[in-house]
């Protein structure tokens, strides 16, 4: 397995969607190639990052107005 | 009351299912339970894909309201969630449409495509780099590196990364096909990653 194929299926194997056969290609690659390695770890920190830390917080204040507001304008009918 | 049928293979019918049967039943407290389970949901798409955040209280509201008025039309065919989703997306564009007067935005803006290119950054990163800065810096750096995405990217990574839909639904949200919802998911983690590094590899002689 060459690098770019690597790269084409890295989706693939960081949502596990890969055969058992694909996948140990894909062991065996990364076992003599450090950049891929590289690029497969700081790959899944960055979703795991994004997934796990909120960077638009809604305040508990904000929250309930506009709650409040949605509310109000359902119950007359909108 | 209506009756919605249960999502094709799926064993138990979603939660929701329940919920949007009382509201067309007339119970619109089942709608306030709904609301609270997706508003921060809704409120941070909004945010991602505005960037703005009197917009995206703007699109919030909006696009409850517009699920609420058009709960007839929502099939059962899809996600509760997703139908939600795709409300609130086009309500996005449509309020930066407004902003950016005359100048159309769809999610096709900016998308270059440079398939198959090798990363060339090749730095590692430091072990749990993210403490290494706090709290506010943090969500600083990961809010100005995302806003720095093509914004077809931006959207495809938020749904199906952030926001956890499926690459069908996220497909399904946008009007796209599966291959371009995988192939803008790729080039949206590696280009994040390539930003981030610039903050986040391993400082020279570092060991740990």
């Amino acid at each position: 397995m060459k690098c770019s194929e690597f790269l084409a299926l890295l989706d693939d194997l960081i949502d596990d969607s890969l055969t058992p056969e694909v996948r140990a290609d894909f062991e065996q690659h990364l076992r003599g190639c450090s950049h891929c390695e590289v690029i497969l770890n700081t790959t899944k920190k960055t979703i795991e990052i994004y997934r796990s830390h909120e960077i638009y917080d809604l305040p508990n204040g904000l929250r309930e107005r506009l709650h409040a507001a949605i509310m109000a304008r359902c119950k007359k009918g909108c | 009351m209506a009756i919605i049928q249960p999502i094709a293979g799926e064993l138990e019918p979603h939660p929701d299912v329940a919920l949007v049967a009382r509201v067309r039943g007339g119970d619109v407290s089942a709608y306030d339970t709904l609301v609270r389970k997706y508003d921060r949901q809704i409120f941070r798409i909004a945010q991602h894909i505005t960037q703005n955040r009197e917009d995206a209280e703007d699109v919030m509201q909006d696009a409850f309201l517009k699920a609420y008025e058009k709960l007839d039309q929502f099939q059962g065919n899809s996600k509760f969630y997703t139908w939600l989703v795709r409300i609130a997306v086009n309500e996005s564009l449509m309020r930066l449409r407004k902003r950016r007067t005359g100048k159309m935005v769809s999610i096709d803006e900016e998308i270059e495509t440079d398939e198959g290119s090798v990363p060339r950054d090749l730095a590692d990163w430091a072990p749990d780099p993210e403490q290494n800065y706090n709290q506010a810096e943090l969500a600083e750096i990961l809010r100005k590196t995302i806003q720095g995405l093509p914004q077809g990217f931006r959207i495809v990574f938020v749904l199906r990364d952030v926001e956890g839909l499926s690459t069908e639904e996220t497909a399904e949200t946008l009007n796209l096909s599966i291959p371009a919802v995988k192939s803008r998911l790729l080039r949206a983690r590696l280009q994040l990653r390539e930003r981030l590094s610039r903050y986040f590899h391993r400082k020279r002689g570092s060991e740990k």
